[in-house]
This record gives C-alpha cells, structure tokens and sequence, in this order.
C-alpha cells in the first residue's frame, strides 16, 4: 500500500487518489476448514492496485481456498475481504473470475460465444435477450484469446487449452478491474500459455490487477511482479524479487529441492531481466 | 383395454382423429389445449432440469404429493365442503411435494446421504404414507377413494373443464416464467459459482427452478398420474437433446416434444376413455425419444455410426492409395505404371480377401481399374488423389523431423494417422510452417525411410 498523503490537496482529488491506490484485494485474518480441518490459517494480505500477482504454494495449501473464500464461494470461519477497499457485493462489477477448468460440464449445450456472453450479464442484466452491442464485446473478448474462429463450436468440441481461452475470454468480457484466475495455465498448450500470458500482461499494463493461482515455480518469476507464498499459512508476500526467495520457497515447500533449485535459478533468471529492462 | 368390439375401432379412431384437430367438442378441446399447455411446460422445465442434474427430483416430489392429496381430500370432508375439488386437491399436494424437496435437501446437507439416496428414501415413505392414507379413506363413508385413484396413473377423460382451464392457465404462467428467467437459469445450470461472483442470486433462481419443477408435476397430476410425470419432465428433454448443441434451441425443442406428447396423448385418450392417459401421453414421448436416439443428424446413433464409418472408409481409401503410390514409385514406372494388388496387401498387411474387396470398392469409386494382365493402374482421378495423400503424409513427417521428433518410425506412425484429416487450409499450414523452419516443402518430398539409406 502507498502512504497517504497527508498535505491537503482538494478534496475531490484527493478521494479520486485513494480510490486508485486501493489494493485490489485485501483479505484480513481469513480461516477456512473444510469438515473441520483448517486449510487456511490466519492469512492476511493485500495485494497491489495493479499488475499480475501469483498465488503458489504446495498441494494442499489452500490457493485455490483463498480465492474462493474470498469470492464468498466457500464460507470464511473467520476474517474477511475486501476488494478495492469494499465489500465484494459492493464492487462486483470490477471483479472478474475465471474458476478451474474440472469445474465445468464440458456436454453443456454451449457455444465458445454463449459462454463468453455469460461474462456481459453483469453489464446488460439478467432478463431479455443480449442485445447487439454485447454480443459484439464478447466477440471481442473471443479474439482477444484468438478463438474468434471457435465462437460457434460446442465447448466440448474444443481441446483444452481452447476451452482455457474461451473461459479467459468470459472473465474478460466482465470488463473488470480486479481478475482471480484459478489454475489459469493448468493442463494448456504451450501456444495457450503463450496467449494467456500476453493477454494477462496487457492488462497488467492497462492498470488491471490479475491475481493467479499459479503451479509451476520455475515461470512464476517470468510471468508475475508480485507473489503470496502460502503454505496453510502466509509465508510470504510482496514483489518478487524480495520474496520468491529460496529461504521462503523451503519453509513453503519443505524439501523436494530438484523443484526449489529450478525455481531459483528461474528467480535469478528473471530479476536479472528486469535489472536489465530497468538500466 | 380388453373388449373393443369390431364397430368401436374404426368410431374410436374416427374421434382421435376429431380430437387431434380439436374438433371434438368444447370438453375435449379444451382438455387436450390444457394438456398440451402442461406438456409444453414441463418439456421447458424438465430441460433445466436435465441440465442443472435435478431430473429425478421431481421423481421425488410427484411421489410426494399423495399423502397431500389425500390429506386435502380428508379436510375437505371434515369442512363439509367438496372434498374432490381440483384446486384443494392440487394445494394440498403442492405442500407435501414442497415438503418432499425439503426433505431431500435436508438429508443431503445434515448427512453424507447422496442426492439420489435421499430421492428413493423421501420417494418411498412419502408415496407409502399417501397409500396408507387412500386406504383409510377408502373406508369412509364419504363414498371411497374413487376420484383419488386417478391421480395415480392419471386420466385426461376424467378431467373437467374448470380443471383443464386450471391446468393450462397455470402450464402458461411456467412458460412465461422459464422465457423470463432464461439466462439466470442457464448460468445456474452451467456454472453456478460463476453466477454468484458477478452477481447473480443463485439461490433464489433455484429456488424460482424448483419452484417451476413443483408447479408443473402437481398441475401434471391429473393428466398425467404421479408415477408417471416425471417421464414428461425428462424424456423430452432427453430426445431433445440428441438434435442440438445449442441451448437456445434445445429449450423451446424440449419443449414442443412435451407439447406433442400432451396433445397426442390428451387425444387419444378422449377418444378412448378408458385408456388412461398418462400411459399415452408418455408412450408418445418414449417414440419421440427412440427417434431422437436413433436419427437425430446431431448427436444420435446412426449419425453417429455413420461418422465413424465413413472416416474407417477415408482411412482405408487412403491407404490404398499411398501404398499404390509408394508401389509406383519403387517400380519407376510413373503414376500411369501398373501394380500388383499383393504387393500393396502385403504393404498394408491385409489379408487377399481384404485387399480384394478394396479393390473392387476402388474401381468402383473411379480411383483405380483393374488390367486385363490381372494387375491394377491408378485412374487420373486416382492419381490425383494418391499425389495429395502422400504428400500430406511426407509433410507431416517431413515436419515432425524437422521438430526433432524422435525416430523416423514414430514420426511415420503419427502421419499415418493424420494424413486422412488433413485439409488442404491445413496442408498450406504446414508448408508455411516448414518454410519457416528453414526446410523447402518440395512438390513430392521424397519417402524418409529411403532418403534415410545411404
């Protein structure tokens, strides 16, 4: 979070300020347990007001938990969150989600097109026909991903990395501020992931915040500014180059460390590059 | 049925045919309209049903409705009012039937009880309890259970028109509801956590889905009979769904299967009246259904089968051509040279028989033509075709190489299998994709197994 300024500029100004410096996401003291053991202990956090933000941490360490928590998707036995300084039913509108691929029924009878619709209803509400204007955003969102050619097919009818962008596509139909994306590259291709990343960067760029649940350590610190390190527990948080260290990935991981050394020499890698793209 | 003598056939058929142009008289016009409304209603739901994986719910819930029928069958008699009149009987199984769901859901979140457990237990105990109750009825004075009985295996024939008007008024109002609610219910039914993130009161539309479900089995009661209503909520949903893989069509789809089901079966069962109507009226939309599953260009199974083989026969077709071409070009002799069929059978590994009947298919398709030597040349159309096979074969591999996949064997065994779908959008792509990887796609890449050989 930055400082407040305290000097008194106009009033207008200065609420105009705060606004855009609010975290994106700040979760305060949040504990899940599912049947009665925790799987999210005390975590709190704030992340920034923008860029591209990685959730990592073993099996088991609830990433995925702190998401749907904090969407009010799985009930919080204690704490909070708040997304741009309010709650979530305020503010929906700017938060956007893309949840895990398992969770959808691929034999639904959707086109790649209804499915990005589904991203407008926010915007259009929920009764009468999408009108035209919609359906021409959605169509966006489709190229975006380039799927535009798939807007037609059957989801089902789609390889996976497809169906990956096609849901991408959805939540950026939203048109929101904030975006939590579970698993976002899990099970793509290599051009998938290529794509998914470009479109994640470009909102970053736009002054978007993406915070993603994100599994391979070894292009966590290519593909992220910020990282929560979580482990049941926060074990750290903060830019990248501060916390993706090997000290925190050990307290996180325990000790598979052919993985952690992958991780770290892909860190190094990285805050050279952007040492690099600084000077 | 039993003893429909030889005059009462053709007269029967005479007024089914009447009643399906409603031309039967005001009763029985208004009726099959009624039905028919219930038929569309419960095609729409049960589509929503079938989607959000709550069909066998209202299994659950036409069972439940019969210790309310009886219950508002025996408070009428205690009010000394008329204890079968439709909207007390219809009240009074909509509040067991609401209970019913309750129950379901109350098992399945106090308990590890699945879903479908907790349907067979609240189905049996609701609908045993509904029994016990007739049967005491049945010994009242009141004049027994006689009207009750119908709502067990349902008879349109027994329908008067205040109920008809009933059943259709209300059939309309659920039709209006699903057009209304149409996108809360798919995002629901597709991905409800999505819903609530952006907004959506997922309970509420739910609760609006079960709601409709409840409404349309307690109105279906009458027509239909509580062991069979639920068939008029899944089955057309069900064949439906073999014809398309849009929603916006599936839903009104399912729903006119319904309709047709209602009317055909309203109909026929005003003309023969002691045939009950719900049997009917589900029968139709079981053939509707056998249809579907059979001849549905989308999803059913001759369709389905149909795909399967014609991609065997472009996989066999191909086949032979590539190994006609590759025989060729051992030989030297050019495209117009001749080959042994043997040569090629023992190439593919097909047995004489195999690779005579291919043969004869090939000469038969204008592909290849057989020589009075015995042996076999390849028609111009046939040549054509060997050329844009193999070369899309030798691509693939060529790119495959290229790649660094591994051994010539496992690159030859993946083009094998790709070369039959590969389209010629598909065949530029690659040569663009060669091109960039700094190997020319030449006119006829040479076989990779041969280059290979010093």
């Amino acid at each position: 979070m930055t400082p407040r300024d305290t000097s008194a500029p106009p009033v207008e100004l200065a609420a105009a300020r705060e606004t855009a410096a609010l975290p994106a996401l700040a979760v305060r003291h949040l504990t899940v347990a599912y049947h009665e053991s925790p799987v999210l202990w005390d975590v709190s956090w704030t992340t920034p007001a923008a860029g591209l933000i990685a959730i990592v941490g073993p099996n088991g360490a609830g990433k995925s938990t702190l998401i749907r928590a904090s969407l009010g998707l799985v009930p919080k036995v204690s704490g909070q969150a708040l997304f741009f300084g309010q709650p979530l039913s305020a503010v929906r509108a700017r938060v956007g989600y893309l949840p895990q691929r398992s969770s959808v029924d691929w034999d639904f009878p959707a086109s790649a097109l209804d499915v990005v619709c589904m991203g407008r209803y926010r915007l259009h509400g929920w009764i009468g026909p999408l009108g035209r204007r919609h359906r021409e955003a959605a169509r966006a969102a489709l190229a975006e991903v380039g799927m535009a050619d798939y807007a037609d097919r059957q989801i089902g009818q789609l390889s996976g990395g497809q169906q990956q962008r096609v849901f991408l596509a959805r939540a950026l139909a939203q048109d929101a501020d904030l975006y939590l994306m579970d698993e976002p590259f899990a099970g793509v291709d290599a051009a998938t992931e290529r794509t998914i990343i470009e479109v994640l960067r470009i909102l970053a760029r736009a002054g978007k915040a993406v915070v993603a649940v994100h599994h391979d350590l070894a292009t966590a610190p290519d593909y992220f500014d910020h990282v929560l390190i979580l482990n049941g527990r926060l074990v750290g948080a903060g830019p990248m180059d501060s916390v993706f260290t090997p000290e925190n990935l050990q307290r996180a991981y325990g000790g598979r460390l052919a993985l952690l050394d992958q991780a770290i020499e892909a860190a190094a890698r990285a805050a050279a590059g952007r040492r690099d793209a600084q000077a | 049925m039993g003893a429909h003598d030889a005059a009462e056939i053709p007269e029967a058929l005479g007024s089914f045919l009447a009643a399906l142009s409603l031309g039967l008289g005001f009763n029985a016009t208004v009726v099959v309209i009624g039905t028919t409304l219930l038929g569309l209603a419960a095609g729409a739901v049960g589509a929503f049903m079938l989607l959000r994986k709550r069909a066998l719910m209202s299994d659950a819930l036409s069972h439940a409705t019969l210790p309310g029928v009886a219950l508002a069958f025996l408070l009428g008699v205690a009010l000394e009012t008329d204890p079968r009149a439709l909207p007390l009987l219809l009240a009074g199984a909509t509040a067991t039937s609401v209970l019913g769901v309750l129950a379901v859901q109350g098992i399945t979140r106090a308990s590890r009880i699945r879903e479908d457990a907790a349907i067979g237990i609240v189905l049996s105990v609701f609908f045993g309890f509904g029994v016990v109750l007739l049967s005491y009825i049945q010994a009242l004075p009141q004049g027994g259970q006689a009207g009750l009985k119908t709502f067990i295996l349902g008879q349109t024939a027994a329908m008067r028109v205040p109920d008809a008007e009933l059943i259709g008024a209300v059939a309309l109002c659920a039709l209006l509801v699903c057009a209304l609610l149409y996108h809360p219910f798919r995002l629901v039914c597709f991905d409800a956590d999505y819903g609530r993130v952006v907004g959506l009161p997922v309970t509420l539309v739910d609760l609006a889905l079960m709601g409709l479900i409840v409404v349309v089995t307690v109105i279906g009661l009458k027509a239909v009979g509580l062991i069979m209503v639920v068939a008029l909520v899944i089955v057309p949903a069900a064949a439906a769904r073999f014809w398309t893989e849009r929603m916006a069509r599936f839903v009104p789809l399912s729903a006119l299967f319904g309709g047709v089901a209602g009317w055909i079966g309203a109909a026929r069962s005003a003309s023969l009246p002691r045939l009950p109507a719900g049997a009917v009226i589900v029968l139709v939309a079981g053939v509707v259904f056998v249809l579907s599953f059979l001849f549905a260009p989308a999803r059913g199974v001759l369709a389905d089968a149909w795909r399967r083989l014609r991609l065997r026969l472009v996989t066999v077709r191909d086949h032979f051509l590539r190994a006609a071409f590759e025989q060729l070009e051992a030989a030297g002799t050019g495209a117009a040279g001749s080959f042994a069929l043997a040569d090629i059978a023992e190439d593919r590994g097909w047995s004489a028989r195999h690779a005579g009947w291919i043969a004869r298919w090939m000469a038969a398709r204008g592909f290849a033509a057989h020589l009075p030597d015995g042996r076999m040349h390849l028609t111009p159309t046939g040549r054509e075709a060997a050329q844009r096979v193999t070369r899309a074969h030798r691509l693939w591999e060529q790119l495959l190489l290229v790649q660094g996949a591994g051994r010539i064997g496992q690159a030859h065994r993946s083009a094998d299998l790709v070369e039959h779908v590969l389209s010629p959008a598909m065949v530029a792509a690659l040569e663009a994709e060669l091109a960039a990887r700094g190997a020319t796609a030449q006119p006829m890449p040479p076989a990779p197994e041969r280059s290979r050989q010093p």
